[in-house]
């Protein structure tokens, strides 16, 4: 069970985070999860959206350069450990987390993390074996 | 086809008495009517009577640009205003501009030496010629259009910029040769696909590329993206514009209207005259011109001549596509960089478009290079490490290049200048004070 994200290129100038933002809005696209990695010279803004296709061709016609790839949406308990216990099933079989954010929902009372891996697909049977609640496409549309 | 036979295919032995006697008219007419040459031949203790042989143009002093320069507005003119009838003059990006006036007579050599390029670029009477080069005081635009009279080609006067409307000309009036920079070029065939055309759908057969430098990687990117045969057209404002040499389809270097202009290769610290295949600074001197004809004119050109015959027949010498210019070479911790080297490892990279920007500061006491690179999407990924490895690799394929190891920067498509003009790739932050 995987989930698309959408990555945008954003340079360090003035304004490419609002300008993003602002195509999605104007779209009427909404954000479901959003996280931005930076270096000193650049970022780049993972989103999970409503509607990945209709995003992407937004984003490219507004000159952004966008790409599409896979991540895993787990619930976790919304509680102290909840989420080490996660990482805990990850981490004893040597499964490295390229990178992680969070969210929560006002409609499931648990934390929800997005998670991309270097083994994406030893990593999500892992997860399922150990009864991990994975989230679908179908799923984030419902949150 | 070959425009006008008896010129360009001439034998070296007639050619050389017509150089002779056209340069000692010049060196007459300049030292008679050009008081600024005649102080300057006089300083130099030359006159006519010592011009014997071709080679004896060695005796006379060279013309900088800031002589034509301290010239500046008409002084440079051979003739009284009543026989000038055109006035361009250089961009003046570096200061003032030069100024070049232009009798009848030049007007009618300057059509004929873009005939002559239009000829080497597969130009026929039926063709539609899509000028985009910058129609005013810069001589590209009407020079090409002089050129297009003369051979008798319909030009299309549509000049720089719009680029929208560029491309609305090329898909309905179907136009067979473009006339414009390489970077502009690039740019119409990327906003062609980004409409949704190719190839198949415009009918250029070849374009006439100049007034910036480019390499035989951009020509193989122009040649597959607009279908064509990519030419380099070479010129100047001081000494006429765009046509004094031209490639043919042989693609094996520029051939000069020598008829016209006479071509020299030199040692550009020393001075000293170079040989055919030695590679120096090229200077010309005008043979014909009346308005403003220039002696023995440092171009700043770095290139090499050829005397062979080519296999399309002409004769005119030939000059090497222009590597760099002895102005715009940079100078990164002693070691000399020309722009070109670095667009040339650039276009090795899959995913890389050649628009590019090289900037150099000196943050403490060394210099830093930083070259600024349009990302695309096979070079983008969703995670830092992996785009700071592009970045290394890019880098390093650079250093193979040019010996030094420069900073890589991803930037957004679309986001660095494409120029009109001439696209500016350099950048210098270093306060030499």
């Amino acid at each position: 069970m995987s989930v698309e994200q959408i990555s945008v290129f954003i340079e360090n100038k003035e304004g490419r985070v609002k300008k993003a933002i602002n195509t999605l809005a104007k779209s009427d696209i909404n954000i479901r999860a959003l996280s931005v990695a930076d270096s000193t010279k650049y970022g780049i803004l993972r989103l999970i959206v409503s509607d990945t296709e209709r995003t992407i061709k937004a984003l490219e016609d507004d000159g952004f350069l966008v790409k599409k790839n896979e991540v895993i949406i787990v619930k976790v308990p919304d509680e102290p450990n909840g989420l080490n216990s996660v990482l805990e099933i990850l981490d004893q079989n040597k499964i490295n987390v390229e990178y992680i954010y969070a969210f929560i929902t006002h409609k499931v009372d648990q934390a929800v993390v997005v998670m991309r891996l270097e083994d994406m697909e030893n990593g999500k049977k892992l997860l399922k074996s150990k009864n991990a609640e994975l989230l679908t496409e179908e799923d984030i549309k419902n949150l | 086809m070959v425009w006008n036979k008896e010129a360009e295919c001439m034998e070296k032995e007639e050619k050389e008495n017509l150089q002779l006697k056209r340069l000692k008219n010049t060196i007459k007419k300049t030292y008679e009517r050009v008081p600024f040459y005649r102080k300057k031949l006089d300083e130099a203790g030359v006159s006519v009577e010592d011009i014997k042989t071709l080679k004896d143009i060695e005796k006379l002093p060279f013309t900088e640009k800031s002589d034509l320069r301290s010239a500046y507005p008409f002084k440079t003119f051979a003739v009284p205003d009543d026989e000038i009838v055109e006035i361009h003059t250089s961009s003046g990006t570096t200061g003032k501009p030069t100024v070049s006036g232009y009798t009848k007579k030049d007007i009618d050599i300057w059509g004929e030496i873009t005939a002559r390029a239009i000829g080497m670029a597969l130009g026929e009477k039926h063709d539609k010629i899509q000028n985009c080069y910058g129609y005013g005081l810069f001589t590209g635009g009407l020079g090409i259009h002089h050129g297009a009279h003369k051979f008798g080609a319909t030009v299309i006067p549509i000049s720089a910029g719009n680029t929208k409307k560029q491309i609305e000309i090329l898909l309905d009036f179907q136009s067979t040769i473009i006339s414009c920079t390489p970077s502009y070029a690039l740019y119409l065939a990327e906003s062609l696909e980004n409409e949704g055309y190719g190839p198949e759908d415009i009918s250029l057969k070849s374009g006439i590329f100049g007034a910036e430098m480019w390499t035989e990687e951009m020509r193989d990117e122009l040649e597959k993206r607009l279908g064509i045969t990519a030419l380099n057209i070479y010129g100047l404002t001081e000494i006429i514009g765009p046509g004094v040499a031209q490639e043919c389809p042989e693609k094996n270097g520029l051939h000069i209207s020598d008829d016209h202009f006479y071509p020299e290769i030199i040692n550009s610290e020393t001075g000293e005259v170079l040989d055919y295949g030695e590679k120096g600074e090229l200077v010309l001197t005008t043979l014909t011109r009346e308005g403003s004809p220039v002696i023995r004119f440092r171009t700043k050109d770095i290139t090499t001549l050829r005397e062979e015959k080519c296999s399309c027949g002409r004769t005119l010498v030939r000059m090497d596509r222009i590597t760099g210019r002895t102005d715009d070479m940079l100078k990164i911790r002693g070691v000399l960089i020309f722009p070109s080297q670095i667009e040339k490892a650039l276009l090795k990279i899959d995913g890389i478009s050649p628009n590019y920007q090289i900037i150099v500061s000196r943050p403490e006491y060394l210099d830093e290079v930083e070259v600024k690179v349009e990302a695309s999407r096979e070079l983008f990924s969703d995670e830092i490490k992996e785009m700071e490895s592009v970045e290394n690799k890019i880098a390093s394929v650079i250093k193979k290049e040019i010996g030094l190891r420069v900073e890589v920067t991803l930037s957004e498509p679309g986001s660095l200048p494409r120029s009109e003009g001439k696209a500016i790739r350099v950048i210098d932050n270093r306060n030499f004070e």
